[in-house]
């Protein structure tokens, strides 16, 4: 086919090649990724060489007194009711909020929307929700509840409501567009649409969803609890600056373990679901 | 008696793209019509806007003696209730058994509740029953939506449109997603309904040698216009060219 002899073949005229400007995008990326980092890295004060010495020794430290010891073991029926509290806590508020986040979605998708200005409230609303990260909500509600289990609840249930709430939208757009027409052109009221056609359709997203937000807010959960005093995440704080390194080892390997496992059982449940 | 008719009929589509001009006919009770056209010159919009899953934006369209623009919601129920609609994509809930997406077509005549829980009458579910052998789904009935072959879908979506014990179906582009074979028996199906039960249907076809093999009138509609409506012995090949804008050697059909 390629023989020298052959006559050029027409390309098109006037315009850029493809493949200098995929060089030219390539470069302009690079160069501004490595500005960006020596810009920081100035600005911060931080000395590339330093950081990665450090890393040695680090690891030495924690290998020295991050380790449980037989002391350490004694705390682990204590440590392993405040974990459970804490997972139990998590699935109650994933739950709680895919509910509502569920019927509000249903307002602010393009096929089942009421009308367009409340679909766009709905998303707005949904977007301040999620956007706020749970830890300053934590903090906001701090003020009103105290120290309080709800404090970490409501925490985590705004943060979950505003990220399911915008997942859903997209889930029941992208599902059930087709089946809602129809639906409807058969005369089935709105109540009966959402239920004989979204929810059937759309149900293995949505719990896969719900279970990657447990998985989520478990490892949220540990972070809320310091602030507001509870859950394993207290316990954690306790040990720690306690000093008592080992305890607040077992407290990491043991939360680490948890979100192993329960990564694990959703991923079996979305197998069969699917 | 006409059953549906559309009076100096317009859609502008976001205030910007014109989807139908003057859009006049009368459709009487079981004629097999037959709508054929380029695409995007408005056949789909003529048929949803008859079950007012699109609102026309002048003119008026009256069906089964109601006036369907200005429907409220309960009575936009009650038309939609008395038409079926067929999808180029069958339009099922996939996750669904066969049966159930069958016993949608009766949601329109049930209250929300029950519609909700999906309860259906013994009655109900026999006469699903009967619609699957007649269309030779017997077997399918359990097996889920996504299970099944594109021709099968499509039954069932036949299957569900005439649960409702509709007046009128409307059938958009049924066979443009399948093969030639199950195309001739969905289209067979579509004819033996509209002769056996005397339902009336509307159909957009892209296969004009298919409208002219099962239809008795034809409506040619080009950029929203119609161009052509009339018996299909009438229709001329200038014509066809007219309605698709081209000359002659340029269309499909043209070839053999």
């Amino acid at each position: 086919m390629l023989d020298e002899t052959m006559k050029k073949a027409p390309r098109p005229q006037n315009q850029t090649s493809v493949f200098v400007k995929r060089k030219r995008t390539f470069t302009i990326v690079f160069v501004s990724v490595f500005a960006l980092f020596t810009v920081s890295a100035v600005v911060t004060n931080y000395d590339v060489i330093k950081g990665f010495e450090s890393i040695p020794q680090s690891i030495v430290w924690i290998a020295k007194n991050f380790v449980p010891n037989a002391q350490a073991w004694e705390k682990l029926p204590k440590i392993l009711e405040k974990l459970i509290e804490t997972a139990l806590l998590s699935i109650a508020v994933t739950v709680c909020a895919a509910v509502c986040a569920f019927f509000f979605s249903l307002l602010g998708t393009r096929t089942t929307k009421v009308n367009p200005w409340i679909s766009r409230l709905v998303r707005i609303v949904a977007a301040f929700f999620r956007n706020v990260p749970d830890v300053v909500w934590a903090i906001l509600l701090l003020f009103s509840f105290g120290q309080n289990i709800l404090t970490g609840f409501f925490a985590l249930f705004f943060a979950t409501f505003g990220m399911l709430t915008r997942t859903f939208i997209e889930t029941i757009d992208e599902v059930s567009s087709s089946c809602v027409e129809a639906l409807h052109a058969t005369g089935a009221t709105p109540l009966q649409t959402v239920f004989q056609g979204i929810i059937p359709s759309s149900v293995p997203e949505i719990i896969s969803w719900v279970m990657y937000m447990i998985e989520t807010n478990i490892r949220s959960s540990t972070l809320i609890g310091i602030l507001t005093a509870t859950g394993i995440g207290a316990l954690f704080d306790l040990y720690y600056k306690r000093m008592d390194y080992s305890a607040a080892s077992l407290v990491v390997i043991l939360t680490v373990i948890l979100v192993i496992v329960i990564e694990i059982i959703s991923n079996q449940i979305r197998k069969v679901i699917m | 008696m006409p059953i549906l008719e559309f009076r100096n009929v317009d859609k502008i589509y976001n205030k910007m793209t014109q989807a139908l001009t003057d859009v006049s006919f009368t459709v009487d009770e079981g004629e097999f019509v037959t709508i054929i056209g380029p695409s995007g010159s408005g056949k789909s919009t003529i048929l949803r806007c008859i079950n007012r899953l699109v609102d026309a934006t002048k003119g008026e369209i009256v069906f089964d003696g109601h006036n369907i623009n200005r429907a409220d919601k309960k009575e936009i129920r009650q038309i939609r209730k008395k038409t079926g609609m067929i999808f180029q994509h069958y339009n099922l809930v996939d996750r669904l058994s066969v049966i159930e997406n069958v016993l949608h077509g009766r949601l329109g005549h049930k209250s929300t509740i029950s519609g909700v829980a999906g309860h259906y009458s013994e009655r109900e579910k026999e006469n699903a029953f009967i619609i699957l052998e007649k269309l030779g789904l017997t077997e399918q009935a359990y097996k889920r939506c996504d299970e099944l072959s594109g021709g099968q879908k499509q039954r069932v979506g036949i299957a569900r449109s005439i649960m409702q014990e509709p007046r009128l179906i409307l059938c958009d582009e049924p066979i443009a997603s399948l093969d030639p074979s199950s195309s001739k028996i969905i289209m067979d199906h579509l004819s033996n309904i509209n002769q056996t039960m005397g339902i009336t249907c509307i159909l957009n076809l892209h296969q004009v040698d298919v409208a002219t093999k099962y239809s008795k009138r034809i409506i040619g509609l080009t950029q929203g216009r119609i161009v052509y409506d009339g018996p299909t012995e009438d229709l001329a090949k200038e014509t066809i060219y007219e309605i698709y804008q081209s000359s002659e050697g340029e269309l499909i059909t043209d070839v053999g």
